[in-house]
């Protein structure tokens, strides 16, 4: 694997995972348990949607096949996205949505930070602006695990079963391959092993404030980085996927 | 016909270009328009978002492209850079002051104020009455770069321009 062919994949797994999580929180539009929370999750939805675009944009750059990143989007399938697994899985109630979201905000925080030292120009730029917005967002999910968790009888309850439920999705988050080792090599990517302790002391710190008991399974869900998902992603797909294909040459 | 144009007589012309969602500010002011160069040739408008999402790039490029050929330019190139990424400190004060009389209470400290991570410098004033008597209501608001208050004394909800 050549130095283009590793930054292609960097930027699918970075972009997919954005684009993949911005539309599951898309689907909460319309449906949020209160106003502000509707105009919330879509508001972040926006957000990663659009960090997406930028990369998908930059991926087909650096690809140079003459593809968009809207083909990079409407028409790759399942094996060909590189999401992470716990990006796909779907909201369930209100307490999976912020755990989710929680635990994702917390891994891009820290992996953005240190993105922002990439040699790369384009990758360095896009974590500056990313940055920012996840610490605004992570205050709000952060502030969510508390409020849930230390809550009621029932919200409580509701928490800690996503934790329990989304638990196995997180330790492939830090998985790590030749993609990683070319592009560390030369001060593109970060080390996931570092961002790991990192993610750890803050979901820590979380989990404890939130009166919750963080799970003690090792069981670990895996296989994104080679394209292989969970059940859910198809059906996210069909739906994202299906006006782009049905109309291929559409314009609005 | 067009080259008696400066490049700064067309950055002078697209600053008038008012914000699709906030209207009374224009796109200078609020720090989206970074740069323009005209070669006699082919114009080069260089702009930044403000969110990653904001969908009021795409309605800020279609302006920059219908003002343009307004005055004859038609070969354009509006590039979308990140970096320096943007940031609310590039809001100047007379737009702040514009952003006040509008209703939208403008950003309240420099993003390189460390005491707002902490969350002790949250004195909004009502854009309406003055008053520093407020509460937040939600975090996020109408659109990405707004996040909704509301003033405790004249009981009227505002917008907040977040800082970013």
């Amino acid at each position: 694997m050549n130095l283009q062919e590793a930054k292609f994949e960097y930027l699918l797994r970075l972009g997919d995972s954005s684009l993949i999580i911005g539309h599951r929180l898309s689907e909460w539009c319309g449906h949020g348990p209160i106003l502000e929370e509707d105009i919330a999750l879509t508001n972040m939805a926006l957000d990663f949607v659009g960090n997406a675009t930028a990369l998908l944009t930059y991926a087909a750059q650096i690809e140079a096949k003459g593809r968009t990143e809207d083909d990079l989007a409407y028409l790759r399938d399942e094996r060909e996205y590189r999401n992470l697994l716990l990006t796909e899985q779907p909201n369930g109630d209100f307490a999976a949505t912020i755990t989710r979201q929680f635990f994702f905000d917390a891994y891009l925080f820290f992996l953005y930070e240190g993105l922002k030292l990439s040699k790369d120009e384009m990758i360095a730029a896009l974590a500056v602006k990313a940055h920012k917005e996840i610490t605004y967002h992570m205050q709000h999910t952060t502030e969510w695990m508390y409020r849930l968790g230390d809550g009621t009888t029932e919200s409580h309850q509701r928490l800690q079963n996503a934790v329990n439920d989304l638990w196995a999705y997180t330790a492939e988050l830090f998985d790590m391959d030749e993609v990683d080792a070319i592009l560390i090599k030369e001060g593109i990517a970060t080390d996931l092993n570092k961002i790991k302790t990192q993610w750890e002391h803050c979901v820590n710190e979380v989990l404890t404030k939130a009166t919750l008991e963080k799970p003690t399974t090792t069981f670990k869900q895996k296989g994104s980085r080679e394209g292989k998902h969970s059940e859910h992603l198809g059906f996210l797909l069909a739906e994202m996927q299906y006006v782009y294909r049905a109309y291929p040459q559409v314009k609005w | 016909m067009t080259t008696h144009y400066s490049s700064e007589q067309l950055f002078k012309l697209l600053s008038e270009i008012p914000d699709p969602e906030i209207p009374v500010i224009n796109i200078a002011e609020l720090g989206i328009l970074r740069e323009v160069k005209w070669n006699d040739n082919l114009c080069t408008v260089v702009i930044t978002p403000t969110y990653s999402g904001c969908p009021a790039m795409k309605v800020i490029d279609d302006d920059i492209r219908t003002k343009l050929n307004q005055i004859g330019i038609t070969n354009i190139e509006v590039k979308l850079v990140y970096a320096p990424a943007w940031t609310t400190d590039w809001i100047t004060d007379a737009a702040k002051q514009k952003l006040n009389a509008y209703g939208i209470a403008p950003p309240a400290h420099s993003t390189v104020d460390k005491r707002a991570l902490l969350g002790k410098l949250h004195e909004l004033k009502c854009p309406l009455c003055h008053s520093k008597n407020t509460e937040m209501i939600s975090q996020f608001g109408s659109t990405a770069c707004k996040a909704l208050y509301r003033c405790l004394d004249c009981k009227e909800p505002f917008d907040y321009f977040k800082c970013l």
